[in-house]
């Protein structure tokens, strides 16, 4: 069975190939094979496979990767979305205006 | 219960064993089933596998029990440490998510446990699934130590030692096999159930109400019918879409949940499980696939393959019309209470 896909051409990821120096630590660290060697810089061979989890960006170190990675847990913008104090939630504290398990990066659970 | 220690420069280190026993077993089916989840860990630091020495191997580790369990279990017969991160219990991919399996707290961790002292080699093998929290340049500069990310399932760490510490892509992969979704579903089903719980109790004292007043043969029709089709709903919602996922149409989750709630609508109306009158039949036509359409959106936080932007997309685009189709249908089904017909 092929492996499934999500939402068509909505990951933020990008490759800045001026950056880029092929080091090849994101091809290491990706789960579902989104990016692969290209010429001198990486390529994104598959940009509807990628979750944006942020492990790429994360550990390049030039920077030559970006992707709206945010907290990366979908159910908390869910239950944030319906109210829910997040109890069901990885995150117990949260207010009901924001996604139940913290906004944003360096929010969480403080 | 007796804890063994080793001692390395004046330091007890807790040893554990790599067998896991029957509490554990228990303790991981608990947190499958969703018991206890929030409070299933071990204290960070730094543990000892065998009697390991200044060349062992560093596996690093959540403080989720069920993720070092399964870590400790595929190290029989090594010595080796296993240095715990404080991620309040967290699973490694969510808390790598959030960053608590962070950058930050690894620092933390080889400096409190002085574990520059304990070894003589610089290297640490993390789960892959952690470098979205773990910048392993970051770690090296202000540490010395080199990040070597590991295979993503601890089951492949026995190979990939073998392998000269090299994963191949097989290692590397996340999928969302039948399995993988299988063991999510209680859960999910746990998710809402309470919510559902109020609305089943609620609906069935309703049901008694008719344009005459109240009566109580209405609980024993309506009020049945009300309860049970709402907890079939939600089972569809809850398991059948798990496990039918692949097979469902569409790439957003709310249209497959939207496919299987119609299905599971035309089954109970097939089976005349839907009432007679119009206004409450056009009501299950309404919420029956709202509900599997919203329950197989909120999927979408288990699944490992969801885009955060993909996830946001969906929110915005289905969840209004959810909330309208449900409103709708639970005023219809509220407006046959009153309407004429058989049970009337």
């Amino acid at each position: 069975m092929d492996r499934m896909k999500y939402i068509h051409r909505v990951a933020t990821l990008k490759v800045d190939a001026k950056k880029c120096t092929g080091c090849g630590i994101c091809l290491e660290v990706c789960p579902h094979e989104v990016l692969a060697a290209g010429g001198k810089a990486v390529e994104i061979i598959d940009l509807d496979a990628c979750m944006e989890c942020g492990a790429c960006s994360m550990n390049c170190p030039f920077q030559a990767i970006s992707v709206n990675a945010g907290v990366g847990c979908a159910a908390a913008f869910i239950l944030g979305s319906v109210g829910s104090n997040g109890e069901s939630c990885c995150c117990p504290e949260t207010s009901t205006s924001e996604p139940a398990c913290c906004g944003g990066p360096g929010k969480c659970c403080e | 219960m007796d804890v063994r220690y080793v001692t390395m420069l004046e330091s007890k280190i807790p040893v554990v064993e790599t067998r896991l026993d029957f509490n554990d077993l228990i303790g991981a089916l608990k947190v499958r089933l969703g018991i206890n989840r929030m409070n299933y860990a071990v204290e960070p630091g730094l543990y000892a596998v065998g009697s390991p020495d200044a060349e062992s191997l560093v596996f690093v580790s959540s403080n989720y029990k069920l993720s070092f369990d399964l870590l400790r279990k595929e190290l029989s017969g090594m010595n080796a440490f296993i240095l715990v991160l404080d991620t309040r219990g967290v699973n490694v991919w969510c808390a790598a998510g959030k960053g608590t399996f962070g950058t930050d707290e690894l620092i933390r961790q080889i400096r409190t446990t002085g574990l520059k002292d304990m070894v003589r080699h610089r290297e640490l093998v993390l789960p892959q699934l952690s470098a979205p929290g773990i910048a392993g340049y970051k770690v090296f500069s202000l540490t010395g130590f080199r990040v070597l990310f590991g295979p993503v399932r601890a089951a492949d760490i026995r190979e990939y030692l073998k392998n000269g510490k090299k994963a191949d892509q097989r290692m590397r992969n996340v999928s969302f096999d039948l399995l993988d979704r299988l063991v999510l579903i209680p859960v999910e089903t746990r998710m809402y159930s309470r919510h559902l719980v109020y609305l089943m109790i609620t609906g069935f004292f309703l049901s008694g109400l008719n344009r005459k007043g109240y009566s109580i043969t209405g609980l024993g029709t309506t009020g049945i019918r009300f309860v049970r089709n709402m907890l079939y709903a939600y089972l569809c919602g809850t398991c059948d879409g798990p496990i039918l996922l692949p097979w469902l149409p569409g790439r957003a989750f709310s249209v497959k949940g939207l496919v299987l709630g119609v299905f599971a609508f035309a089954i109970l109306a097939v089976n005349r499980l839907i009432g007679e009158k119009p206004a409450e039949m056009l009501a299950w036509m309404l919420l029956v696939p709202v509900m599997c359409s919203f329950l197989l959106l909120n999927f979408t936080g288990a699944s490992t393959f969801t885009s955060l932007s993909g996830v946001r997309k969906e929110l915005d685009e289905a969840l209004p019309i959810q909330k309208t189709v449900a409103a709708a249908g639970l005023a219809a089904w509220c407006w046959s209470l009153f309407s004429g017909g058989k049970d009337g």
